[in-house]
């Protein structure tokens, strides 16, 4: 795994069953490129999650498969059909949409049946799967409510059936999950996992939280202005971020900028040894990485450095710790909850754990 | 310190409002009064009561004729004023071309425009064009110098509409036209009915422009306008209470109406949960 920080192998793996296939795709409104040639291909089946902040552009990606804007360059296929080319009714594709959209003078009944009733599905048909739908969702006792009178996470699992009951290929889900409270995000969250892995169907969610996105996905595709800054597992993705960018965005991290020389890295008070030719250097390093050495022993390929506690933050089970060591070089540091800590004390990082990432 | 001129001013203020209303109102009020007063439009106070004037009224078939017109012709308008307001208030809200910010402009020009002006105009136009003038030239008149309301309340309720749901719309497999007809329709239910009243009343009412186009069919206000040329007689107070208490109907309804598509709560009580078309 540490053999090749940068490159993550997931991608071609991808490539072998892709349901769908961004090739280059480009957006511009007016003067502001907001998705500058994005390839990015999803497995059929996979969870997918698109990771941004805002303004990264990872809602007008959305917007091109499902059909409600036009790429200004590029293309997008799906099972071997030219997707791009077609109006959204005609891409077996379905959305759950930021706010639900649901249609507010219909009953969460025929909110399902919608998208069955406008392809003349026979009306016998049409009944049988609004119901299992709707019973997936756990919301068949509301199937009479219209959506004024259901809650917001009510309306969330009814946008859902009326997405699923199509039986898309793909289902975009644009932050399907930011509308809810703490509680009944995480909730939704897992049952969200299980009935995607129930289904089978691919999904495409996007997101600006990471974490939502790492407890989720089978894969991440990061986005920065428009570009894809990493593709990858969330494992991979943490353990191995590609760039400074990533390594901050996704969870926490001490960034260490240095430079090497004479295979040597140094970065303020830290030195170690490390093959490589000259220059400046950036390394993540994550807070979890960094271990309090009480007795001042040593692993082989471990940095010890001193450093002073300037701040505890007690968190449970663990506790985060500022601590500086010299030049006033601050490292975040979490080890497992011990009590009351002041004063210097020597901590230790294996070397393998300071991971190269491009600025 | 702020609230004393308040109150120093306070009884002024209210004797003024009650005299700009007793101006506005006490017409009406003692014409309605002297619509059941068995003198007729003589004498102070009003003594004896009477339906007489009303069952005169109800007699009285040219009346009937006359509202008859009127109704043909609201009902004409509400149907011609509402669908081409419909296609303008679609084209504004949605499509960009070229003189847009003008057409946005012009569309709304007969609701500034006298009456006069509008009639006039639509007088020349028919007898250029060689159209007799009956009530099919009253509708026209009517029909388009009320597009521009039609316009108004129905653009209104195109932008406070969600576009998401045209969009999940789509999505879901409908065409473009299903989405018309399943989704901006029945958002736009609530606009359309304020709207088509709001035309019925102004329709019902409306001189200025029927008096230059109406032919050998007197509408209800042109009826009683000929007869006052007679002398003002009870049976036309009679008409004009019925009159009010259908305008102010209409009005409460239509007011009622666009507070509630105003205030989003549209879709709240109407039925219990069930099915929809």
């Amino acid at each position: 795994m540490s053999a090749s920080p940068t490159n993550p192998p997931e991608q071609s793996a991808a490539e072998v069953a892709a349901l769908l296939e961004i090739r280059n795709a480009a957006k511009r409104f007016g003067a502001v490129d907001v998705l500058k040639s994005i390839s990015l291909n999803i497995a059929s089946g996979e969870f997918l999650t698109l990771l941004g902040e805002s303004g990264s552009g990872k809602t007008t990606l959305l917007r091109l498969i499902a059909g409600f804007e036009p790429p200004t360059a590029g293309e997008i296929w799906m099972g071997g059909e030219r997707l791009d080319a077609l109006p959204p009714y005609k891409r077996r594709v379905n959305t759950v949409f930021q706010n639900y959209a649901l249609f507010p003078h219909l009953s969460a009944r025929d909110n399902v049946a919608y998208g069955l009733r406008v392809k003349n599905t026979p009306a016998s048909e049409i009944s049988g799967r609004v119901e299992e739908a709707l019973r997936m969702v756990k919301m068949q006792d509301f199937a009479t409510y219209r959506p004024s009178k259901l809650s917001g996470g009510q309306q969330q699992r009814v946008a859902l059936a009326r997405a699923l009951v199509n039986r898309p290929q793909l289902l975009l889900l644009d932050e399907p999950l930011s509308a809810l409270d703490a509680n009944l995000r995480k909730q939704m969250q897992s049952e969200l996992k299980s009935l995607q892995r129930e289904i089978g169907i691919t999904f495409l969610f996007v997101t600006h939280d990471q974490e939502e996105a790492m407890a989720l996905s089978d894969r991440i595709a990061l986005l920065r202005d428009g570009a894809l800054e990493q593709v990858a597992s969330p494992r991979e993705i943490y353990a191995h971020p590609a760039t400074a960018y990533t390594a901050q965005f996704i969870g926490q991290t001490n960034l260490l900028r240095g430079e090497i020389r004479g295979s040597m890295a140094t970065c303020d008070a830290l030195r170690w040894p490390l093959e490589g030719s000259d220059g400046p250097v950036t390394f993540s390093l994550r807070p979890e990485a960094i271990r309090l050495c009480a007795d001042g022993k040593l692993e082989t390929n471990e940095v010890k450095f001193r450093a002073a506690v300037r701040q505890q933050f007690y968190g449970g089970s663990s506790e985060l710790l500022e601590v500086e060591c010299g030049k006033g070089q601050v490292l975040r540091v979490r080890i497992p909850a011990r009590g009351p800590l002041t004063g210097e004390h020597d901590f230790v990082f294996s070397m393998a754990d300071a991971i190269r990432v491009r600025e | 310190m702020t609230a004393k001129p308040a109150t120093g001013r306070a009884p002024l203020l209210a004797i003024y409002a009650t005299l700009v209303f007793a101006f506005i109102y006490l017409p009406i009020v003692v014409l309605i009064l002297y619509s059941f007063n068995r003198d007729g439009v003589g004498g102070f106070p009003p003594r004896h009561f009477t339906w007489n004037w009303y069952s005169q009224l109800f007699a009285d078939s040219s009346i009937w004729d006359s509202v008859l017109s009127s109704l043909i012709v609201a009902a004409a308008s509400v149907v011609l004023a509402l669908t081409l307001g419909l296609l303008a208030a679609l084209a504004l809200d949605r499509a960009t071309f070229p003189g847009k910010i003008l057409f946005r402009r012009l569309v709304l020009l007969p609701l500034i425009l006298p009456g006069i002006i509008t009639g006039l105009s639509l007088l020349m136009f028919a007898v250029f064009a060689g159209v007799h003038l009956s009530l099919l030239t009253v509708f026209l008149g009517h029909g388009t110098a009320l597009i521009s309301v039609a316009t108004t309340e129905l653009f209104a309720g195109l932008q406070k509409m969600d576009r998401a749901q045209e969009e999940a719309s789509l999505d879901l497999g409908a065409t473009p036209w299903q989405t018309f007809w399943r989704v901006t329709l029945p958002n736009l239910q609530l606009s359309l009915i304020a709207a088509g009243l709001l035309i019925f009343t102004l329709s019902m009412d409306e001189i200025a422009v029927t008096f230059f186009l109406i032919g050998r069919d007197n509408t209800l206000p042109l009826e009683i306008w000929g007869r006052l040329r007679r002398g003002i007689t009870p049976e036309i107070n009679a008409v004009s209470t019925l009159i009010f208490a259908v305008s102010v109907g209409l009005i409460v309804i239509w007011y009622h109406l666009r507070a509630r598509s105003l205030s989003g709560t549209s879709q709240e009580p109407l039925e219990q949960p069930g099915e929809f078309p």
